[in-house]
């Protein structure tokens, strides 16, 4: 249907939409929080590691802690990547409503 | 080699050349050759994605390097697990959304110049050859210890394979190629390990317990430390292994295989999984080598441990499961350097044959003509370069196609989607000092140089002592793209709302996708 439209989409009017600003904002803050929150939490293994001993003492038989650690990390890939999933399908919704208002806007 | 393991090495071959022969009718325009048409659903892909991303190096190189040094060899499967994550987050969308065949289409999405897009097609091309020669020259190294026959053979067995499959059948061969390795492997991977916890009655806490005495590291096996003491170099190393995936181009050219951001993200979402589990599994792929093969049988078959895998294999289910490991391992090297091949000819004949040389001014049937030369031309030039290679050292050269691909792509790729000063300049100069620091680095390496001979190339002093150089290189290529821009006057705000809306909304991916 909006293929005719879509040959000259006015790209400055889309992103001078508030709507498409919030967006953005709220987007961008969540990836690249996210981003350093799982990179922090990843370089610190061989940080503690390399420098302590900590988790090299054991936690459960002889299972020593960094083996904990670099489960928790398994699951943190797992969890993060389920989190970006629903996220990101809140955010294909607000992106079809800017996609919509933007070309009521365009028809008028 | 026995009758058994030859059986099944011709199973392998004769099953992707029937699919190749299925992929070449469906391969007739230049989307067909480099993307499938765009048409993968996002389980394949996500197969797909598993099977290029799982190389021999994890298959066969992680299972020797935690066999033989414990807990620092499961820091490959932590790293190259977690980079997903980056993928996922940073890259899969916006680049589904603002490319066609390369990632320089991508960067050229905002930036409209013959220079940027040379220069990534140049670092696409260097990281492709590294990884192929490492692939290439293990491939060689293996299936001559396989089945017995000459180095020299083997890679052109291995060569002549992988041709075939990138000539006739393109992406589309390609993928299925990937996405049966992918369950063959899980399969081996998930039996030997079942295996291997049944010799310990089904119960982690023995088998840890066990491997405190397996080895003569004693406890310390269980712990990090036996062969990566120098701190600064294991984290070096371990931010080129999270940061470098999202910077492959044969992992990035997957996601054009799609046709939207939603499918690119089950696509990410179905790879973390597969490439996870098997990641967990390689701990059982590793201690059961330690405890059942051991260490002097792992090293006298291959010294980097390489065979550790097959070893076990063998010591666990005898003719029948060695023979199918295996195949599974040739599949593997298979489907990884088809991947290879394609993302090279990719970079060659779209980017600087087709809109380089000839402007975009080329017809559909000149592209396909132009993309099958381009592959055999890649071919045959990591061909040669793998026949000259066999006696170097070359497992170093897969974490340096991580680390170049972590500091020449990546700073461009997050540059182009969320800086909007970013420039021309600054495209140039981020890609070249990515790749330029992170080549000198290594040349000067302890990959390159030790006073030993015959310990690495050359006999000599190291400059530096990063086998790893990412700490230094990956910076320096997200400050030279910085440095590019603010002393280039250029801006271009205009484009950058364009590349913004289209990365986030998707809006024309109809129309950069045909």
């Amino acid at each position: 249907m909006a293929n005719n439209q879509k040959q000259n989409i006015d790209y400055d009017k889309i992103a001078e939409m508030a709507s498409f600003k919030a967006l953005t904002k709220k987007k961008n803050s969540f990836l690249w929080t996210m981003t350093v929150i799982f990179l922090a939490a990843y370089m610190l293994l061989p940080v503690l590691t390399s420098y302590t001993q900590i988790l090299h003492q054991k936690a459960v038989g002889d299972i020593t802690w960094v083996w904990f650690y670099a489960a928790g990390l398994f699951i943190m890939t797992w969890g993060l990547a389920h989190l970006y999933v629903s996220k990101a399908n809140s955010y294909d919704k607000d992106a079809k409503a800017i996609i919509d208002e933007y070309e009521r806007g365009a028809s008028k | 080699m026995s009758v058994t393991a030859v059986v099944m090495f011709l199973a392998i071959v004769g099953l992707t050349l029937v699919i190749t022969w299925w992929a070449s009718k469906r391969t007739s325009t230049a989307s067909d050759f480099y993307t499938a048409g765009g048409g993968l659903k996002g389980w394949q892909n996500g197969l797909a994605i598993s099977g290029d991303y799982l190389s021999a190096a994890s298959f066969l190189g992680i299972a020797g390097s935690i066999a033989l040094t414990g807990f620092d060899g499961f820091f490959f499967s932590i790293g190259y697990l977690v980079a997903y994550l980056v993928v996922l987050y940073i890259v899969a969308e916006p680049l589904r959304n603002l490319g066609k065949f390369t990632l320089a289409d991508m960067i050229n999405a905002r930036f409209d110049a013959k220079k940027v897009r040379g220069t990534a097609a140049l670092s696409t091309i260097v990281i492709v050859l590294f990884y192929m020669i490492a692939q290439l020259v293990g491939a060689g190294a293996l299936i001559q210890l396989l089945l017995g026959i000459d180095y020299w053979i083997a890679v052109l067995l291995v060569g002549f394979m992988m041709t075939i499959y990138v000539l006739f059948g393109g992406m589309t061969a390609t993928s299925w190629v990937q996405i049966i390795k992918a369950c063959l492997l899980m399969l081996g991977t998930v039996i030997i390990s079942f295996l291997v916890l049944a010799k310990f009655n089904f119960n982690i806490l023995t088998m840890f317990s066990e491997m405190t005495t397996a080895t003569d590291a004693g406890e310390a096996y269980l712990n990090p430390g036996l062969k990566y003491t120098n701190g600064i170099d294991t984290i070096s190393m371990l931010i080129a292994l999270v940061l470098g995936t999202a910077g492959l181009p044969h992992i990035l050219m997957r996601f054009f295989t799609v046709k939207d951001a939603q499918t690119a993200r089950s696509s990410v979402i179905w790879a973390t999984w597969i490439v996870g589990l098997f990641y967990v599994l390689t701990i059982f792929l590793g201690f059961g080598a330690a405890a059942f093969v051991g260490k002097e049988t792992i090293v006298a078959a291959n010294p980097a441990g390489n065979m550790a895998a097959p070893l076990l294999a063998e010591a666990l289910g005898g003719d029948i499961l060695f023979s199918f490991v295996c195949a599974v391992a040739f599949a593997t090297i298979l489907a990884v350097v088809a991947g290879l091949v394609l993302s090279g000819a990719s970079a060659l004949s779209h980017d600087i044959y087709g809109e380089i040389i000839k402007k975009g001014k080329i017809s559909p049937k000149e592209q396909v003509v132009a993309a099958r030369v381009g592959s055999i031309i890649i071919a045959v030039v990591s061909i040669l370069l793998a026949l000259g290679a066999q006696t170097l050292n070359v497992a170093f050269l897969v974490s340096l196609a991580f680390c170049i691909a972590a500091s020449s792509n990546l700073p461009v790729i997050i540059y182009t989607i969320y800086w909007k000063r970013f420039n021309t300049a600054g495209a140039i100069t981020a890609m070249l000092t990515g790749l330029i620091s992170a080549l000198i680095l290594v040349a000067v390496s302890p990959n390159v140089w030790n006073p030993e001979a015959g310990k690495a190339i050359f006999v000599g002093d190291p400059l530096i002592m990063l086998t790893n150089p990412a700490i230094i290189s990956v910076p320096l290529g997200f400050i030279g793209g910085w440095l590019g821009t603010i002393l280039s006057k250029e801006t271009n705000e205009a484009k950058y709302r364009e590349v913004e809306v289209k990365a986030q909304t998707g809006i024309s991916v109809q129309d950069v996708s045909h």
